[in-house]
């Protein structure tokens, strides 16, 4: 067995045959552009699956047409049991959380604020209680401040909590938005090119969280990268888009070698 | 070293928690209150409680009602005058339609009506933002002005739509006095600051900032836009109404209508900007900053021009400074005063070593 052999074979142990998220034939179009032509894919229980393509691809479109943001003009998704498309609270609830392409924080709050927020639908005492809070609001408010400070110490934040997110540094930023996506425990964590504009060693801080993320909560991660090292290095299947469509999906390895894929890259014409 | 986080270890969340963790702010607002209810009804003329204090409480309180609106939630209204005309026509009618009526619960029901017209003119919020949801929140204004105009039921039947406000009564005590209506006034405000501190930093207050920094991210994390955008209609609603209600039985001991125009809306407003947007204490200090400046304005520029003769720019030079802060604190300070005290703090806590 050679190496590489060796690490996907552990790789086909640790992913279930479970398919958690199933798409299907999804159509998207804004006016005339064609954003995404049939696409079809599954994510399985427990993976790390990416998403790549040349810019324009429709890899964002895809992620929101998952949770709900962008409502395709047909196509339907399976999620754990039930198909149909959810509008973006829904996913929320249903245990999807995302991160985004070009930074989403909320800028006007603090790391800690920020965090807390993506645990607010946790939440369950109204308003009344809230205003008085007082008993159970009080205690449930420091439950979830627990939980955040777990995500908090687990990514390394510590020190920047008190920190209006406005005035952090663009990796970090970065950071606190996948925190704020943690926070509210996923299943299903959707990361749109979380190494984007980071420097080398940012890069493999947010690799080494991306793992441990999957390997300790068992979280299944679907993630658009650029990087095509981080994408080897990382996911365990690879659906590669041009032009909208859906022109290969496979293993790393056997995706780097197809030419349809090399072509797309190199920007060879159709 | 007067001003210092470190020291004060804090072992739990709880206490991390705190309406104001660090202590040298806990004891600034023990004692700010501790003057305000012993210090000011002991040394203050009743001339300084009725033309300034009473007023502040009043108006910090219509100050804070628009702040969660706009400052934390980030939808504008210019209806806030009108949404206080509710609640003050609504006080009155409940007072004097149901006598027996204790004034708390008279206040309470005249902030529910309140904040019921302002969760209806807020509906719009679910389609439009920004520009056009002021131009909505405009259209209360003028429709709230017009219907307590013209329907007298609301004024007593009273052809005037003025008409008097009864007397205030604490089980079976009459308000009389500025100290005791200063002292009514105090309690409500005090309560009512609380409660909103809670909400701002509780859930509810988070969800409000994520729908103002960025809509999108805020549902793709659970937050359901409507509603929150519509709790934050009608809890400002609610602190518009009561604050409403005691500027008609405390301060004009009457319901006017020309009162609350859209003069005042935007008087609230300039109190949300000056102030801070986002934050409550920021309410007290847009309050106190648009009730006093025209004074100041007026006895600096009387001594002035007075014997210059030209008396007459005097006014339209007061109208321009006023303009000017506003302009000035839009473009250097969008965070108004709060901000420059929470500076001022900053520097303070690396005071004397600034490096
Ligand atoms: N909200 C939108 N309105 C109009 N066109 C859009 C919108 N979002 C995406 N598109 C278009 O869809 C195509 C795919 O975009 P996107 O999904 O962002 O690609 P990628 O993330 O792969 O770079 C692009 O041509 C883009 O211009
Ligand atoms: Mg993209």
């Amino acid at each position: 067995m050679t190496a590489t052999e060796e690490i996907q074979s552990a790789a086909d142990q640790r992913i279930s045959d479970e398919v958690l998220m199933s798409v299907r034939n999804i159509r998207l179009s804004f006016g005339g552009v064609k954003a995404l032509r049939d696409v079809s894919f599954d994510i399985a229980k427990g993976e790390i699956r990416a998403i790549i393509g040349p810019n324009g691809a429709g890899k964002t479109s895809m992620l929101n047409v998952i949770n709900g943001v962008y409502h395709p003009q047909e196509g339907t998704i399976f999620y754990k049991g039930k198909t149909g498309l959810m509008k973006p609270h829904e996913a929320a609830t249903k245990g999807i959380s995302r991160t985004f392409q070009n930074l989403a924080l909320f800028r006007g709050m603090t790391t800690l604020d920020n965090i807390m927020t993506g645990r607010n639908m946790k939440i369950k005492r109204n308003f009344l209680w809230q205003a008085l809070r007082w008993g159970p609001a009080q205690r449930e408010e420091s439950e979830n401040r627990e939980a955040v400070e777990r995500v908090i110490g687990f990514l390394e934040i510590e020190s920047i909590r008190k920190t209006p997110v406005g005035r952090l540094p663009y990796g970090l930023q970065k950071r606190v938005e996948l925190g704020r996506a943690l926070a509210a425990e996923p299943e299903l964590l959707l990361l749109d090119e979380p190494m984007s504009g980071m420097n080398v060693e940012e890069k493999e801080d947010m690799c080494r969280f991306i793992l441990d993320v999957n390997d300790e909560f068992g979280t299944t991660i679907c993630l658009i990268e650029h990087d095509m090292s981080v994408v080897m290095d990382i996911s365990d299947r690879v659906v590669v888009l041009d032009y909208g469509s859906k022109i290969a999906d496979d293993t790393p390895n056997e995706v780097r070698a197809n030419q349809a894929v090399i072509d797309a890259y190199l920007g060879v014409s159709h | 070293m007067l001003y210092r986080e470190t020291g004060q270890i804090k072992t739990d969340y709880k206490s991390d928690m705190a309406m104001f963790p660090i202590a040298q702010d806990r004891w600034f607002i023990y004692g700010c209150v501790a003057v305000a209810v012993i210090g000011l009804p002991l040394f203050a003329s009743s001339y300084i409680i009725e033309a300034f204090l009473i007023p502040i409480l009043i108006w910090s309180l219509a100050a804070l009602s628009l702040n969660m609106l706009l400052g934390y939630c980030g939808q504008l209204s210019l209806g806030h005058g009108a949404f206080m005309a509710v609640g003050a026509y609504a006080a009155y009618n409940f007072a004097t339609r149901i006598p027996e009526l204790n004034i708390f619960i008279v206040f309470i029901l005249a902030g529910l009506c309140a904040a019921a017209v302002s969760v209806l003119f807020g509906l719009p919020s679910m389609r439009i933002k920004g520009f056009y949801l002021a131009v909505s929140t405009l259209a209360a204004q003028f429709v709230i002005e017009w219907v307590f105009s013209t329907v007298t039921w609301f004024s007593g039947d009273n052809a005037m739509g003025t008409v008097d406000t009864p007397a205030i009564v604490i089980f079976g005590y009459k308000l009389e006095s500025s100290i005791d209506l200063y002292m009514f006034c105090l309690v409500i405000n005090i309560v009512l600051f609380v409660l909103a501190k809670n909400l701002v930093r509780g859930s509810v207050g988070r969800s409000w900032m994520a729908i103002r920094d960025m809509d999108v991210a805020a549902s793709v994390i659970g937050i359901r836009l409507l509603p929150a955008k519509l709790l934050a209609f009608g809890v400002s609603g609610f602190y518009a109404g009561v604050a409403g209600a005691m500027y008609a039985f405390v301060y004009l001991k009457a319901c006017d209508i020309t009162s609350f125009d859209l003069f005042q809306s935007f008087n609230i407003l300039f109190m949300v900007i000056i102030g801070g947007m986002g934050s409550v204490m920021g309410a007290y200090f847009g309050a106190a900053f648009i009730l006093l400046l025209p004074i100041v304005l007026n006895i600096t520029f009387q001594t002035f021009f007075a014997t210059s003769g030209f008396a007459g720019l005097v006014s339209n030079i007061e109208h321009m400074v006023f303009g000017g802060l506003i302009m000035f604190f839009l473009i250097v300070e969008p965070l108004g005063l709060a901000r420059l005290w929470s500076t001022a703090k900053e520097k303070l806590r690396l005071w004397p070593f600034p490096h």
